[in-house]
């Protein structure tokens, strides 16, 4: 007992002595929080519009009113004379132009079918079309509004976004940050920690020394088991507080699931210590090789059902993936364990997995 | 107390060892010399249970390498190649950490390694990466031996070390031997295998000899001369096309070469001569561990 609290003391000495890293460990949530709670937001707002209506239009100029009032338009200039149009995009930097066909007011008081046009800057495709879908619900809820029952039919769909009404990016992101984050500080750092004595010859010492390698690896895990937990409460602390996220499900539940995580993604480590000789290559191997499917295949970037089979079928071997899964459905839609389980139980298949494949490949001698 | 049998082993295409046998009583400071590449650092592995051997047996006071390494580990000392030492530690925390690996204390035994640590305890509150050569080896040394050992396993302790602190090492470790500690050492320079109790000279991975270093010298059962001149390499030439001398080599400022009789060194001096060679000298030397290593079989 002795023997392993002065190893893991040794460890954290090692980690304190590279204040740059712990420096980074502490602060890389920090800023991927901001990062993506507040500059690479995936929602569209600040849209910078142009109108365009014939002079003294009654119900254009309305229109115009209603979209300046929501919060994701602003409209930057009104142009009376349509030959403009064509050249705006380029003097001006506008995102979208909406044009009313001359004698807009008149044609709908008249019956007729008046006309709007909505040009839109598309060298961002998915911005392009949620503006026009935007756009489109804040004119045809006018039209209802001003044509009202005199309609002979009228079918109104009525949208109700589930769990996430305001169709916030903070709810997809924060779980991927976590998983992210978690994957990165338990498999990286340990997976270099241990190759690191590799590299300076003191794993030779270590295993002519008595010393247990479940000791070795034990102290290994603990630090960093440490700034994982204090890395998990700092993001959902600035999720709840900055990005107004909620935690509908049971908090311990949330910390239990974060945590067997951490012991998958820290086993992930020591596996791939086993693999490597040198410090870069388990950077590269860790770094690489898990923060890109953990970005791109967890589903926190893109959906996943969108995706070919082949790379869903990748996906479900990612154990981000089903983390992600698991951390969505516990702090946003607020469901309990019971409807967790299947996550939980591959989480912990994968955790025997990786623990059975790292003591096999862990040597007493050297390889 | 070190008892080697019949050890081989290969890597891939290469013969690290072949059939490599001695034995180290207790107390005895074993020495293992050649140069790099010549398997010393592989036979320092399977001596300390780190590596398996592809053939033999090694025992370690009577403990087999393969059964019983648990029991071996706890009772040797092993210093690798590269002063393995956490850099990122003070002095004192890398000697306290290795004392407690082995759990005991460094108050314990202290008396095994005052007379090492004594130089270095001044920089107690320095990093080990910080430390000079000289001073890293002393903590190396002090680490592998905190745990009171019956052996010392030292692969190539005063390589990278500067030559007065060489000196101080091989003193610390007559010390060391005079305590009953047995001292398996390697090193390249040749010049260190006189201050073996014994050596073995390994080249390409097999034992050219083992014996002490003056049974070695004893057994040189050639005619050795030194040749100096003023163009070295000149003469390194042509003292290589005369018929009179078995084999020569550069030998720092001089030129080691083997003849068969003693009446042949006025005959060579006359044939430089006659070959334009300015301020020839020519006497007969005893000849070094060195000249063993290189004339040997």
């Amino acid at each position: 007992m002795k023997q392993l609290l002065s190893f893991i003391k040794k460890e954290v000495l090692h980690i304190i002595r590279d204040k740059r890293t712990i420096l980074i460990l502490l602060i890389m949530p920090v800023v991927q929080i901001m990062l993506f709670g507040f500059a690479m937001t995936l929602e569209v707002k600040n849209i910078r519009v142009a109108v365009s209506y014939q002079y003294g239009d009654e119900l254009a100029e309305k229109i115009t009113a209603r979209i300046s009032a929501s919060e994701y338009f602003d409209i930057v200039k009104t142009i009376n004379n349509p030959l403009d149009i064509a050249s705006i995009f380029k003097t001006e930097n506008i995102d979208t132009i909406i044009v009313f066909s001359d004698g807009f007011s008149s044609e709908i008081y008249k019956g007729g079918i008046p006309a709007v046009q909505i040009i839109n800057d598309a060298s961002d495709p998915n911005q392009a079309s949620t503006v026009t879908s935007y756009i489109s619900a804040i004119i045809s809820s006018f039209q209802n509004e001003i044509t009202g029952r005199n309609m002979p039919i009228h079918i109104n769909t009525e949208l109700k976004m589930l769990y996430n009404p305001e169709l916030k990016g903070s709810y997809n992101f924060v779980p991927g940050v976590m998983a992210l984050v978690l994957t990165l500080i338990c498999a990286m750092m340990t997976s270099i920690s241990i190759v690191r004595e590799k590299e300076f010859g003191t794993m030779e010492l270590l295993l002519v020394s008595p010393m247990k390698p479940a000791y070795i690896i034990i102290s290994k895990i603990v630090p960093y088991f440490i700034i994982s937990t204090i890395n998990l409460l700092t993001i959902i602390l600035l999720a709840v507080v900055l990005l107004d996220m909620p935690v509908r499900g049971s908090f311990i539940l949330l910390m239990g699931v974060s945590f067997l995580f951490i012991f998958v993604s820290l086993t992930v480590g020591i596996f791939i210590s086993s693999l490597v000789a040198n410090q870069a290559a388990a950077m590269l191997i860790a770094g690489m090789g898990m923060m890109l499917p953990v970005m791109l295949l967890s589903g926190m970037l893109f959906p996943l059902d969108s995706m070919p089979k082949f790379l869903q079928v990748i996906s479900d071997f990612v154990p981000a993936s089903w983390y992600f899964t698991a951390v969505k459905k516990i702090m946003i839609e607020g469901q309990g364990f019971m409807n967790i389980t299947k996550e939980i139980i591959i989480l912990t298949v994968m955790l025997a997995v990786l623990v059975a494949a790292s003591v096999k490949k862990f040597k007493v001698r050297l390889g | 107390m070190v008892k080697v049998e019949n050890i081989s082993k290969a890597f891939k295409n290469v013969q690290a060892l072949n059939n490599v046998s001695f034995h180290a009583e207790k107390g005895e400071l074993f020495g293992i010399i050649g140069p790099d590449g010549a398997g010393k650092t592989t036979l320092f592995r399977i001596m300390t249970t780190l590596t398996i051997p592809d053939e033999g047996a090694v025992f370690i006071n009577n403990r087999s390498i393969f059964n019983d390494y648990m029991k071996i580990r706890k009772n040797i000392g092993y210093m690798p190649g590269k002063f393995a030492l956490y850099q990122d530690l003070t002095v004192e925390e890398n000697l306290n950490f290795f004392a407690s690996v082995f759990n005991t204390t460094i108050e314990e035994n202290y008396h095994l390694v005052k007379g090492i640590y004594s130089h270095i305890a001044p920089f107690k509150n320095r990093k080990a990466g910080k430390l000079s050569g000289g001073m890293k080896q002393k903590l190396a040394l002090s680490c592998a031996l905190i745990h009171k050992p019956e052996v010392l396993f030292l692969d190539e302790p005063t390589t990278g070390v500067d030559p007065v602190s060489r000196k101080e090492f091989w003193d610390m470790l007559y010390d060391l031997k005079k305590m009953g500690i047995t001292i398996i050492v390697s090193t390249p320079y040749m010049d260190e295998a006189s201050r073996c109790d014994r050596i073995a000279l390994i080249k390409n991975g097999a034992f050219i000899d083992v014996d002490s270093p003056a049974n070695i010298i004893n057994n040189f059962d050639n005619i050795l001369i030194a040749l100096k001149a003023d163009n070295m390499r000149k003469l390194l030439k042509d003292v290589r096309k005369c018929r009179q001398i078995k084999s020569a080599f550069a030998f720092g400022a001089e030129i080691h070469a083997v003849i068969d009789s003693d009446n042949f060194i006025e005959e060579i001096s006359s044939q430089l001569k006659s070959l334009d060679h300015k301020n020839i000298e020519i006497y007969r030397i005893p000849p070094a561990i060195e000249d063993c290593y290189i004339w040997s079989r």
